[in-house]
């Protein structure tokens, strides 16, 4: 437990309090990139360099841009907030509840293992060690995961397409 | 149609070719232009006035600031006549006529004086007809002076407290008709 | 590490940051005295000689405006976005590699503030959140015009990082590394000096990605022709039309250091960084005509090297002012048209080519 560590902890669950709490969206879309933040700062500590790089490259540079860029457009202030019933509120206290109780008793079971020191190799996390990995016993799953980001931008591109006479501006 | 002047340009918009497509000659182009400015600075004569220790040569038919004139006594030369208001196109110029009192013979050289002169330098289009106007040769346009810009609107209406000219020759415009034929010539070719 | 290296490092860092600075500082007045010689004017000439104190006044300026929120601003935001965008700039500095060791009897300086094994993913990291501190000052600003400018940074930003990526990985075939001064030291010249390797440089096997980096590090510093967050003519100041006096400053600053950062990761990556051609045989010739220590005639070498970095990196610094006062703005479906079907294809064509000439064994 390394106050560096103590300290990426509180205020990761501080800026995950956070998003959930804020009444401003773009404020809550800032406090979600402070958690990427210090969950970069984790891998980090994991000695996961890569992960901690990618994870900001991809998630706080683009894809939270894009997020921020849509709220940003979205006039939300409270007049525009539609009034939301009492009995939705309480299905979501209710749901909102059992996915608490689920996850704390999943965590309850859980046995930490600790890491042998014997064969433990500090190299685990960085780029060569994991493209290898990648590319050689995960090769299938990675491959999949392409197909997938495959078939999201064809359909993309044909939601994008314009059809014939169709004028936007 | 045949074009008359034989200046007329035939439009045609003809499909880029690759390398105009391909936008990095033309980059290049404008960047050697830019250079060729870049290293010029450095070797010709910069055409630049740096204001405040050069100043661009005024136009010798420049009609400048107003001046109302004294005579070789140091008197004022107005009589009040009118005569330039009535020319005055823009109608800026307005006063108030006086009767010279005794004693006052070395201030005002008519009987009749202006007691107020007044010219509004916002409505003044410094045309210079007030002083064909003045019978007297009392109204002279100065040839080396502007109206300078200021603040409040009547900053811009000068009175004789400003107009007048003042009593040491030194300080007297360079322009009218206490110049001796000499020093019309000297600044004749000074002008030119 | 022991402290007192790891004192050393930290000192760099510092000296990195300060350099920074200075390098932006002087920059204002690099860009206002290009722009006049360009365009046959004289410059800024007034303070000091030559104008040379010209910064310090427009800092007096900037210090002494009045600081201004405008009606409905989010204060918190509006102060948040420079610090911000100041921050980012500054932190990509760290791990560029200025120089190699200088060695003074036990301590060994590196002239890189932080060597971490995915530098080059890290400046590429800081890069893409420099948009936040845009967008977050043009949103906070409550003004449309701001508002304009601060999505027009996002979209361009996130289309021209792709296309930077791409550009970059075709470096990473090559090299093998994301390690910034493993990529250095790859594209030293080889000892002793054959003319093959004349210029063992990135940019002499990675001509089409070069020119690809360099349109979208205009793109990403928001440099014209691709300055269309803050175009004038349409957006009177784009993101940063609601600032005045020093958070204005930051912007401005943020945006020469940025400019600062993409001139060194452009030597670094694709010039040879801190190499210059002759090092090894300058150095034996030190050692051997000179009569010097090795250890001496190496340092000498990592100064003449930090020296030609930053003439290197002058040079592009240079380069981006000489195209701004050539080039005009392009529009914005240009821009886009640009970065998704030109630069990108482009770029996956360049990763192609260079895949086919390493299996071929023509570049290694």
């Amino acid at each position: 437990m390394s106050p560096l560590f103590l300290f990426l902890c509180f205020v990761a669950l501080l800026s995950a309090l956070g998003v959930v709490l804020a009444k401003n969206p773009v404020h809550s879309v800032l406090f979600l990139i402070l958690t990427f933040f210090t969950l970069s700062g984790h891998y980090l500590l994991l000695n996961a360099q890569f992960l901690a790089a990618v994870n900001i490259i991809v998630y706080a540079g683009a894809i939270m841009v894009l997020f921020l860029f849509v709220i940003m457009f979205l006039n939300l202030n409270e007049d525009t907030e539609p009034h939301k019933p009492a009995l939705a509120k309480f299905a979501a206290a209710i749901a909102g509840g059992s996915l608490l109780l689920i996850l704390v008793a999943a965590m309850r079971d859980i046995q930490p293992v600790g890491y042998d020191p014997a064969n433990f190799n500090s190299q685990i996390g960085m780029v060569d060690k994991l493209g290898m990995v990648l590319f050689k016993e995960y090769a299938l799953p990675f491959e999949l995961a392409s197909v997938l980001l495959l078939a999201a931008m064809v359909g993309s591109v044909m939601l994008g397409k314009r059809e014939t006479g169709e004028r936007n501006f | 149609m045949e074009s008359l002047s034989n200046r007329a340009k035939v439009l045609t918009k003809k499909p880029m070719t690759l390398a105009e497509r391909a936008y990095l000659p033309a980059i290049f182009q404008g960047l050697s232009i830019t250079m060729q400015h870049f290293f010029r600075a450095a070797t010709k004569k910069q055409i630049t006035i740096r204001y405040p220790e050069e100043t661009r040569p005024f136009s010798p038919v420049f009609r400048g600031l107003h001046v109302l004139k004294r005579d070789e006594a140091g008197r004022e030369r107005c009589t009040a006549c009118g005569l330039c208001a009535v020319a005055c196109p823009a109608e800026a110029i307005t006063m108030v006529a006086g009767e010279r009192k005794k004693g006052e013979e070395n201030l005002y050289r008519e009987e009749k004086y202006a007691v107020s002169y007044e010219i509004n330098m916002l409505r003044c289009i410094f045309c210079g007809l007030c002083e064909e106007a003045c019978p007297k040769a009392a109204v002279y346009l100065q040839a080396d002076k502007m109206a300078p810009p200021r603040f409040e609107r009547d900053e811009f209406i000068y009175g004789k407290d400003r107009l007048v000219e003042p009593v040491t020759p030194d300080n007297r415009s360079k322009r009218g008709i206490q110049l001796t034929p000499e020093q019309a010539d000297k600044l004749r070719t000074q002008l030119a | 590490m022991t402290l007192p290296a790891l004192g050393w490092q930290g000192l760099v860092v510092l000296v990195v940051f300060g350099v920074s600075l200075l390098i932006a500082t002087y920059s204002t007045y690099a860009e206002r005295v290009i722009a006049a010689f360009l365009q046959d004017r004289v410059g800024p000439d007034r303070a000091g000689p030559f104008g040379l104190l010209q910064p310090l006044a427009d800092a007096v300026k900037l210090f002494t405006k009045e600081e201004f929120f405008p009606a409905g601003a989010n204060r918190a935001l509006f102060v948040f976005g420079p610090c911000l965008a100041m921050t980012t700039a500054l932190m990509s500095s760290a791990v560029i590699p200025f120089g190699n060791v200088l060695q003074f009897g036990e301590t060994a300086i590196h002239l890189q503030g932080i060597e971490i094994n995915v530098g080059m993913l890290y400046v590429f990291g800081m890069v893409s959140l420099g948009v936040y501190g845009i967008m977050i000052g043009g949103w906070a600003s409550n003004n449309k015009f701001s508002l304009l400018g601060a999505i027009r940074a996002a979209s361009q930003n996130i289309s021209y990082e792709l296309a930077m990526g791409l550009a970059l990985i075709a470096v990473l075939m090559i090299s093998g590394t994301l390690s910034l001064r493993e990529i250095t030291f790859q594209q030293s010249s080889a000892a002793p000096f054959v003319w093959q390797d004349i210029f063992n440089w990135n940019v002499m096997k990675q001509p089409l990605g070069f020119v690809i980096f360099i349109v979208c590090a205009f793109a990403e510093t928001n440099r014209t022709p691709f300055d269309l967050p803050e175009c004038e003519t349409e957006l009177i100041g784009g993101y940063h039309t609601e600032y005045s006096s020093m958070k204005m400053g930051l912007y401005l600053f943020a945006e020469y250091i940025n400019v600062f950062v993409a001139s060194a990761v452009m030597s670094v990556i694709y010039f040879g960084g801190f190499n210059f051609p002759f090092q090894y045989d300058l150095r034996d010739w030190l050692v051997s005509a000179q009569g010097l220590e090795l250890v001496t005639a190496s340092n000498i070498i990592t100064i003449l090297g930090l020296v030609g970095l930053f003439g290197k990196i002058f040079g592009f610094i240079f380069f981006f002012m000489w195209v701004r006062w050539t080039l005009p703005r392009f529009r914005y479906d240009q821009l886009m048209r640009l970065g998704w079907t030109i630069l990108i294809p482009l770029a996956i064509f360049n990763i192609m080519l260079t895949g086919g000439l390493i299996t071929f064994g023509v570049i290694k």
